[in-house]
């Protein structure tokens, strides 16, 4: 029998949801607010909310100083490259892990999960190092890299989750009717996987999209990406916060416009084999 | 062609056999039957023959050519699955055509047998439907489509039938058998219902714990079973066994005797009881009588309706041609 809901405690509920929500979008807001912001008002004590003279003026300085367009590919080019690197490299691996699981997979998935565990800055030495001999300093192809490496163990982790619902009497129908370990994957697996993979590489974009870390600390010009972009506006100049506000309303703009057209998706697929 | 030999076919998964080395010959043609209770390594047996599973040891020969190490798809079989294993993002039409797509046959001749094989299988008006919006029965005709367009060399049925109700699963029963006859192909179906094993079976294999206990057509199993284990799988209801005095008089240590060789007397007979449960099928009747030495409950069968009830008492006579005789082994004397 459901349990029965009464008015009053639904009405408490939903208050209760909505100050959450509130709480985690607030710093969101006050950025946006702020970056409409004279200097002046954004620093104003005590803080004013909604009544300050609405301003364009830190955009257009932040526009005039800095080529947006050049971050915001390289952005997208860092993002969308290691998601794309990562899940062709994840699928066979998932596959591999779902499918013909060996006494040491669980292990692995372990393993590999405790890298994670490390504080960047831990490797940062010999990362850069190595991108000294490689010559990949201030590079696009050095970064999609150590993104893509980076976020690997949480893609595998993901497919691996999705490939285990589905039934493997599927892929030994395909290998009966003929299809190479390839074509499996290719016409059957993939095919099958799609929601799954489909939050997986949202949720990566989004996370690579947002790595400041590495980011900052291995480009200086050429490849920065957005999240260099806001750090441009941080320290050297003294603290102008409204046109900090407005560098990162621009950075986050772009991920949070796809985040919300594609939330349902998102949502979906982060409760996915929660509930069976 | 279709002639599958095992020799000596082995299969262990880490300490565990599953399978003791085994011989078994399937010839071309032959509607073979794998039969036995849950866990007895019959889709064990299939799946080597598939090859989605490797031999521990030994030699699975298909047509004369050793193809124990061949991957599932140079085999030439053809698999219909338990759960069917449709794909589901693809329409009944391209499910078909998947094995053929993946040999690469031209186009034309793929639509040519799409027809064919959606004819036999009454499936032409759902060819673009996607198998999630089809039936039970209509998703298994997907799947024998699926295995015919290929023209394998034999089909391989893992319980096929056992997700679909009782009135069509004896339906589809008589499309496989019907397939079989209009095919002419070996097949080599796996089941844990004898009913279907006697019905549809050239040969049966009577498996227990991985060891074959019996090879033999169906009236073969049924009439001299080798051993009280295929005398009690084989034939509903199960036969009766009895033991002690009874069956000592007979020289052996068990003896057997089915439902439909014992009639059934209000006024006199060998054995007598006491009716538990009558069950009236119109057809037949089944009754269990208990209080006869040796076998409790002894089920009888009786062709028609009999005025019969809950504790009424009847006497038993066996048709001792029909006798089964076992001894301490359980093995058959003959």
């Amino acid at each position: 029998m459901a349990r029965a809901v009464t008015t009053q405690r639904k009405a408490i509920n939903t208050t209760l949801a909505w100050a959450v929500g509130l709480l985690i979008f607030f710093p969101i807001l006050w950025t946006i607010l702020t970056s409409f912001k004279t200097e002046a008002q954004a620093i104003s004590d005590p803080p004013v909310f909604l009544f300050f003279d609405w301003t364009l003026e830190n955009y257009a300085v932040v526009q005039e100083r800095s080529d947006y367009m050049r971050f915001l590919w390289n952005s997208v080019i860092i993002a969308g490259g290691s998601t794309i690197l990562g899940t062709i490299i994840a699928i066979p691996a998932a596959w591999s892990m779902a499918f013909v699981p060996s006494r040491r997979t669980k292990d692995i998935l372990l393993w590999m999960l405790s890298t994670k565990m490390l504080p960047a800055v831990g490797v940062l030495y010999p990362i850069y190092l190595l991108f000294i001999k490689l010559g990949w300093l201030d590079s696009r192809i050095g970064l999609v890299i150590v993104l893509m490496l980076i976020n690997l163990p949480i893609i595998v982790w993901m497919l691996y989750t999705y490939f285990r619902e589905i039934p493997g009497e599927i892929l030994e129908a395909a290998r009966m009717d003929g299809a190479s370990l390839r074509e499996e994957i290719l016409y059957v697996l993939t095919p099958m996987a799609v929601p799954g993979i489909a939050s997986t590489i949202l949720l990566n974009i989004i996370l690579a999209w947002n790595e400041a870390f590495w980011t900052l600390n291995l480009t200086a010009a050429k490849a920065a990406p957005l999240t260099a972009f806001i750090a441009s506006y941080s320290s050297p100049e003294g603290l102008f916060y409204a046109k900090l506000s407005a560098a990162s309303v621009m950075a986050i703009a772009p991920i949070l416009i796809m985040g919300w057209f594609s939330q349902k998706q998102l949502v979906r697929g982060l409760t996915f084999g929660a509930v069976k | 062609m279709g002639r599958i030999q095992l020799k000596q076919v082995k299969k262990s998964f880490g300490d565990v056999t599953v399978i003791p080395p085994l011989d078994l010959t399937i010839e071309d043609g032959e509607f073979t039957v794998f039969v036995g209770p849950s866990g007895c390594g019959k889709s064990t047996l299939l799946r080597l023959i598939a090859g989605l599973e490797d031999t521990t040891d030994g030699v699975i020969e298909i047509d004369g050519k050793d193809a124990t190490a061949l991957p599932p798809a140079k085999r030439s079989l053809a698999m219909v699955f338990q759960s069917y294993a449709l794909y589901p993002h693809m329409s009944v039409r391209k499910n078909i055509a998947f094995p053929m797509k993946m040999a690469g046959m031209d186009k034309a001749e793929q639509e040519r047998r799409i027809a064919s094989a959606a004819k036999a299988l009454n499936l032409t008006d759902y060819l673009d439907r996607r198998p999630g919006q089809l039936s039970g029965g209509q998703r298994q005709r997907v799947a024998i489509g699926r295995a015919i367009v290929r023209e394998p060399a034999a089909f391989l049925f893992d319980e096929p039938l056992s997700n679909l109700d009782a009135a069509l699963r004896v339906g589809m029963r008589m499309e496989i058998s019907e397939l079989h006859k209009k095919l002419d192909t070996t097949m080599i179906y796996v089941t844990h219902d004898q009913v279907e094993a006697m019905t549809m079976a050239d040969k049966i294999v009577v498996l227990q714990a991985g060891v074959i206990e019996q090879v033999g057509s169906p009236l073969e199993l049924y009439r001299s079973p080798r051993n009280k284990f295929v005398a009690g799988f084989i034939g509903s209801p199960k036969m009766n066994f009895i033991e002690g005095p009874e069956a000592a008089k007979h020289d052996a240590q068990t003896i057997g005797i089915r439902p439909e060789h014992i009639e059934v007397s209000t006024s006199e007979g060998l054995w007598q009881g006491k009716v538990g449960v009558a069950e009236h099928l119109g057809s037949d009747t089944f009754i269990h009588v208990h209080g006869v030495p040796g076998c409790d409950p002894m089920t009888v069968r009786v062709g028609g309706e009999i005025p019969v009830h809950h504790g009424d008492t009847v006497f038993l006579n066996p048709n001792l041609d029909h006798l089964h005789r076992f001894d301490a082994e359980g093995l058959r004397i003959q």
